[in-house]
């Protein structure tokens, strides 16, 4: 049992302001993952939360006790990181005991926990071998085991496959998710990597230039992202904005125009705005229905096919802007062909001037 | 034809340089071996094999002695500067305190500082350390004073070099290898023993290396400080060699001496390049 709590912490490196009055709780044994752009505070997040990094202000509890002044040891964690950063002279049991020998355990005990940990990464067979003596995926597979035979109630991953080849990571991001569901501790995991994000974690908490951006659930992210930032972050392709303004409202939907050719009643409501606004209508390209009939639609030409097979992506424009459009893998549809999109209503987003959502 | 020019460029450009380099040492080789009239001789190989010079050395004259002078105080001031400096280097690299640039780059500017500027207060120094140490030690063991001394000179000279040298190295030790200690709970110290102590052999034994050949080649520090034949390192021990009559500067057994002195580093540095600068990390961190 290890809840997180983060209460209003702030973070300054010199005069740079990295991390706003944070707060976040993270339930025990639950899978967070912490994602944004690069500079965003989340490496640093993780490295206060790990201990490695001082707060100005603020607290941080792991399990209700106050951490702040607590060196790593004593926050009962473990981290791995990007670098896999293992112990070049150590053999790999080496690598995963030094934590056990420095808790002064039983040799019979690192034995045990050793080779459970490598039973349960598959490791087995290297545990003589030097690190330079592995592949990238199998030092990956040392760091966490050295995380894992500590037996800690937090697990800190910062960015931990983004080394890996692009095969190696979707291998390994099965594995750590069976690894979640094996231990039952609390992880917090670091990416800048939107479908890891979604994949992995129970709860995604999307951080932008220190503040939190939204915290929930991969699906409340993705279907009701809090503003346009969460919204363009999440999801891949990304989401289409197009600016819009809105021409009238009523008890339970806005009306705004669609690319100057039509209009549009979206189910969103939004207190602080009024006909006339400029707004900014987001629709996923999944969403999109090619030549089909939907609340709206708009007509265009195909400028870019991109065929992955399962679904092709067609690149429109319009004044410059484009946007993107699903549809299925084995379309006819070739570069220069006139299509329809259509609109479905109640899969638009609409932003005001401050990129907030509307409700 | 172009790959063949190349060639020729290549090699004979390293020929010229490995000449450059060994000739002279070459020639100290063949001098020490010649006898007495033979050395006056200009030539290219030895006319005889003599080995006089060396036994005069090693069994007629006190020049084991110096060997073991030298070798005491290139042992005592090695190890002692390369453990300071290898602390030093730690918390220079790795612990955020203020002016720590500063303080770097006050260490670089020492590491300029001309011996001889320093000679006569340090030989002031030296009268004094003499007075103390006599008081406090008997008189039996004052012998050692002199060599102290230049001990204690050297590892003062010494470490500003080692201490900017491990310094470098050590800042490109990944930091994460050192959190990651870290968050496994060992301490500062535990740390520099188990983890920076084996990735850092390498640059260890370099910086020794170069640290003991600068104290090996010392001359003026040595001249000043030590009064007595016995007390007399190497590179004076080679200076003081006196020929038969007034006027004979004695070639062979200076030759021979050099050749005797230059033995032990080559062996040193012929034993330990396997370990200089052997891939500092490999493996730890990606790629």
């Amino acid at each position: 049992m290890a809840d997180i709590n983060v209460n209003t912490v702030n973070k300054y490196f010199g005069d740079v302001h990295v991390i706003k009055d944070i707060s976040l709780d993270i339930k025990s044994q639950s899978f967070t993952v912490l994602v944004g752009p690069s500079g965003c505070g989340k490496s640093t997040m993780l490295r206060m939360i790990a201990g490695l990094e001082d707060i100005n202000s603020g607290t941080i509890s792991i399990d209700g006790q106050v951490v702040n002044d607590l060196p790593p040891k004593q926050r009962n964690i473990a981290m791995v990181f990007q670098s896999y950063a293992l112990y070049p002279h150590m053999t790999v049991f080496d690598n995963m005991a030094f934590g056990l020998k420095l808790e002064k355990r039983s040799k019979d005990e690192i034995n045990e926990r050793v080779n459970e940990a490598a039973r349960i990464l598959q490791i087995e067979d290297y545990l003589l071998r030097k690190p330079k003596q592995l592949s990238g995926g199998q030092r990956q597979r040392v760091a966490i085991g050295r995380a894992i035979t500590r037996k800690p109630k937090v697990f800190l991953f910062d960015e931990p496959l983004s080394n890996l080849d692009a095969a190696l990571r979707v291998q390994m991001r099965v594995e750590l998710a069976k690894l979640h569901n094996e231990l039952d501790a609390t992880m917090i995991y670091v990416t800048h990597d939107q479908t890891e994000a979604m994949t992995l974690a129970d709860d995604i908490v999307v951080l932008d230039t220190g503040i939190v951006s939204q915290k929930g659930s991969p699906l409340e992210l993705y279907d009701k992202p809090n503003n346009m930032f969460v919204g363009g972050f999440i999801g891949s392709p990304k989401m289409n904005f197009m600016p819009s303004k809105i021409l009238s409202k009523s008890a339970d939907s806005t009306e705004v125009d669609l690319m100057g050719m039509s209009k549009i009643s979206v189910p969103k409501l939004s207190a602080s705005s009024s006909e006339g606004d400029a707004v900014t209508l987001g629709i996923r390209p999944e969403h999109l229905v090619v030549n089909g009939d939907a609340d709206g639609s708009w007509e265009s030409k195909v400028f870019v096919v991109e065929k992955l097979g399962d679904v092709t992506y067609l690149y429109l424009e319009k004044d410059g802007e484009p946007l993107v459009a699903e549809t299925e893998g084995h379309s006819e549809i070739k570069v220069g062909d006139s299509v329809k999109v259509g609109f479905p209503a109640g899969r638009c987003q609409l932003f005001d001037s401050s990129n907030q959502a509307f409700k | 034809m172009n790959k063949l020019y190349d060639k020729i460029f290549k090699y004979g450009l390293q020929i010229i340089v490995i000449i450059f380099c060994v000739f002279p040492f070459y020639y100290a080789v063949m001098t020490s071996l010649e006898g007495s009239a033979a050395v006056f001789v200009p030539n290219f190989f030895p006319t005889e094999i003599n080995p006089k010079n060396y036994i005069y050395l090693l069994f007629e004259h006190n020049f084991p002695n110096t060997i073991l002078n030298s070798l005491f105080v290139a042992i005592v001031t090695v190890s002692i500067s390369i453990t300071i400096s290898y602390f030093a280097a730690w918390s220079l690299s790795r612990v955020n305190f203020q002016g720590r640039s500063m303080f770097l780059f006050v260490i670089l500017a020492i590491s300029m500082f001309p011996q001889i500027a320093v000679l006569t207060g340090m030989y002031q120094l030296f009268l004094n350390f003499k007075e103390f140490y006599f008081n406090i030690f008997d008189l039996r063991v004052k012998g050692i004073t002199s060599l102290l001394w230049l001990c204690f000179t050297y590892t003062m000279f010494n470490i500003p070099f080692t201490v900017w040298v491990l310094t470098t190295f050590m800042k490109g030790v990944p930091k994460e290898i050192e959190e990651a200690a870290i968050v496994d709970g060992a301490s500062s110290f535990l740390i520099l023993r188990k983890i920076f102590l084996p990735i850092m052999t390498p640059a260890i034994f370099t910086t020794a290396i170069m640290a003991m050949i600068a104290v090996w080649n010392e001359f003026l520090f040595a001249l000043t400080f030590t009064a007595t034949n016995s007390d007399r390192t190497i590179t004076v021990g080679i200076a003081l060699i006196n020929g038969t009559v007034e006027y004979e500067v004695p070639w062979g057994s200076i030759m021979a001496a050099s050749v005797i002195v230059t033995v032990p580093l080559v062996i040193i540095t012929l034993l330990l390049q396997g370990r200089i600068m052997s891939g500092l990390t490999a493996g730890s961190i990606k790629g």
